[in-house]
């Protein structure tokens, strides 16, 4: 007799024991070392850590390498250990003005103080496979060096608030909010919704930063600035009352320049929208700071008319490693539920059937 | 274990296990009230249970005895998985055994044998929110709680009646919990909605994703919602099981060929098996 599939157990562990020869592929191609794609895959690595919402680029490698690539499964990797760490406080605000700058530009203007710093960038580049990638130990060329500068590089978004064409954000003293210890509720503070964007699904943020360029949603936006390099963080610790330095981190920061009508209380001037993201990520950082601005929209007294601006919708729908748990949970066994649906069918069916026969008669 | 050394008994390090327990005792003392908590990144995914492992880690003792069942049955490879995880990080004992647990973790069933005072049954919840597909925006649905305000469900309901002649919810059935909180049993089939009122053990519902908590306090009236002229009733399918014969358990249908041959065997497989061993001396007596 049939009985219901038995021997899950033996089943998993085959399972899983496939998986790993799969991940590892063919013994005879050299293994792939954490170091190497840390080194030679590190915008994926700076993808994960973003998402991750970890900022360590080695775990960050090492979780590509269990994850055979996939993006999201690392994220959630890189997730899953962090939330395993102790959290002993917040530290002080990010000089991102203090910035080691690798990269800076501004569409905004054609020439700044600190100046354009293209930096390692795929702009410009044509997009033909270069097919000598392909033959392995060949020298490139290294790259032609510039001494640094010295001098702070301002925030392009400042100058135009000295000038009072920006609105100014009002500083906080209170600790930000943080969503892994405290769930999101509506309507949630911009800290909050910041937060979320920037651990954030990519393809998530980029579509609908995409949407409000095509009119969903009312972006007039420019980048005020665009800046990529090494942040120094500093934290407080309240038994010695003065801020100490912790070490870097790399990050990516985006200003959006946006329109801004004015209202009764307030004259036309530019709102910002903003992004920050772990590592070098300025596709993340763009379409955060679009996103943000978008979701400033009830603040700002503007309509809420697009998905991009409905903060419920985005905020709870951008966390891929949620996201990704609940769609493929799909595939988990449903037959209790699905069981009672057949029999609601069927039920259903019989009982029109029944009228349809009535009637005929 | 080796892989564990570093982790805290049951995963979860302390001062979270306080936090959940908080956001427990918040519940049981407000019944079917969704309390929000800081639902933690579990090393499973959203969606395979971690509300529940959450809430299961958090009340989990050295000295308890675990069970997990996945659709009523302790070998469904999900219930496998997170009883492994609980093995590994926690070294609890676990049964298939409805009787000896003092902690059920469920998805999607309620067991067949009643249960005691002295256990708790921990539901996974995918979506705490009953009103979610009428409302989808939590900042409302918070209001609509607030104000006990339910017509939205009811208008549901009495739309199915008006369209089909019978309220056409067969799972995830809403209830009212001690006559003031719309509640949603998690994705039980409505035919185990009965079992919750007033039930002896302590019933908690985990959602981790949706990062909520909510409770049903032992003896607590749990209503589902239905109407004077349209009482509820339990669906199931109308066939005894093949392997026990039961004829009042929630049956699994399971397609034993390809000409339409089927046959329903209980869901609950430790009632099913039980029945069995209880009823095998006395057929080999006959």
């Amino acid at each position: 007799m049939y009985v219901a599939v038995k021997g899950g157990e033996r089943a998993i562990s085959a399972a899983h024991a496939w998986l790993e020869e799969t991940r590892r592929g063919d013994p005879a191609v050299p293994e792939l070392s954490v170091a190497q794609i840390e080194q030679q895959m590190a915008l994926a690595v700076d993808r994960v850590m973003a998402e991750g919402s970890c900022h360590d680029r080695f775990l960050a490698a090492l979780a590509l390498k269990q994850a055979k690539g996939d993006l999201i499964e690392a994220a959630f990797l890189l997730r899953a250990y962090r939330t395993t760490l102790p959290r002993f406080g917040a530290s002080e605000p990010l000089d991102t003005a203090r910035m080691r700058l690798r990269r800076r530009i501004s569409a905004t203007y054609k020439d700044l103080p600190g100046g354009q710093v293209l930096g390692p960038t795929f702009d410009y580049t044509h997009r033909l496979l270069d097919f000598a990638l392909a033959a392995e130990g060949v020298e490139r060329a290294r790259a032609p060096e510039a001494p640094a500068p010295v001098a702070e590089t301002p925030r392009v978004t400042e100058l135009l608030a000295r000038e009072g064409l920006m609105q100014r954000e009002t500083p906080g003293d209170a600790e930000p909010g943080d969503l892994t210890r405290q769930p999101l509720a509506f309507p949630a503070a911009r800290d909050v919704r910041l937060q979320n964007l920037a651990r954030g699904d990519e393809g998530f943020l980029l579509a609908l930063g995409y949407s409000t360029q095509r009119g969903y949603g009312h972006a007039h936006p420019f980048v005020g600035e665009l800046r990529v390099g090494h942040v120094t963080v500093e934290f407080t610790p309240p038994e010695l009352g003065f801020p100490v330095e912790l070490g870097e981190i790399a990050v990516t920061e985006c200003q959006m320049v946006n329109q801004f009508k004015g209202s009764r209380t307030e004259p036309a001037q530019f709102t910002r929208g903003y992004g920050l993201v772990f590592g070098h990520g300025e596709r993340r950082a763009m379409a955060m700071a679009l996103v943000d601005r978008a979701l400033r929209a009830q603040e700002l007294g503007e309509d809420i008319t697009a998905p991009a601006q409905d903060a419920e919708f985005v905020l709870y729908h951008s966390d891929n490693i949620e996201a990704t748990g609940f769609v493929e949970h799909l595939k988990l066994p449903h037959y209790v539920d699905f069981q009672s649906e057949l029999e609601n069918l069927r039920t259903i069916r019989r009982s029109a059937e029944a009228a349809l026969a009535e009637a005929a008669e | 274990m080796n892989m564990m050394d570093g982790y805290n008994f049951a995963y979860l390090d302390e001062a979270t296990k306080r936090m959940i327990r908080r956001a427990i005792l918040k519940a049981v003392a407000i019944p079917g009230h969704q309390i929000p908590f800081g639902a933690r990144e579990m090393p499973l995914p959203y969606g395979w249970g971690t509300g529940g492992i959450q809430v299961t880690a958090s009340i989990l003792g050295p000295g308890d005895t675990l069970k997990v069942i996945d659709q009523g049955s302790d070998d469904t490879t999900n219930a496998i998985s997170i009883r492994r995880f609980f093995t590994r990080v926690a070294g609890v004992a676990t049964t298939e055994r409805t009787a000896e647990a003092s902690i059920i973790q469920t998805r999607h069933r309620i067991p067949e044998r009643p249960l005691r005072e002295d256990q708790i049954l921990v539901y996974q919840v995918p979506q705490p929110e009953p009103l979610y597909r009428l409302e989808p925006r939590r900042a409302e649905t918070k209001r609509l709680h607030a104000l006990a305000d339910y017509g939205l469900m009811h208008v549901r309901l009495y739309e199915d009646i008006a369209r089909l002649g019978h309220i056409a919810k067969a799972y995830d059935y809403p209830v009212m919990v001690n006559g003031r909180y719309l509640m949603s049993p998690s994705p039980i089939p409505a035919f185990d909605n009965p079992k919750m009122d007033r039930m002896p053990a302590l019933q908690l519902f985990g959602a981790g994703r949706e990062k909520r908590i909510y409770a049903i306090p032992p003896y607590t009236e749990v209503r589902s919602l239905d109407f004077e002229d349209h009482p509820f009733r339990p669906i199931r399918a109308p066939a005894a099981c093949a392997l026990c014969r039961s004829t009042d358990t929630y049956l699994d249908e399971v397609i034993t060929d390809d000409a339409g041959g089927r046959m329903f065997v209980c869901s609950d497989t430790d009632f099913c098996a039980e029945r069995r061993a209880a009823a095998a001396p006395q057929e080999a007596a006959e």
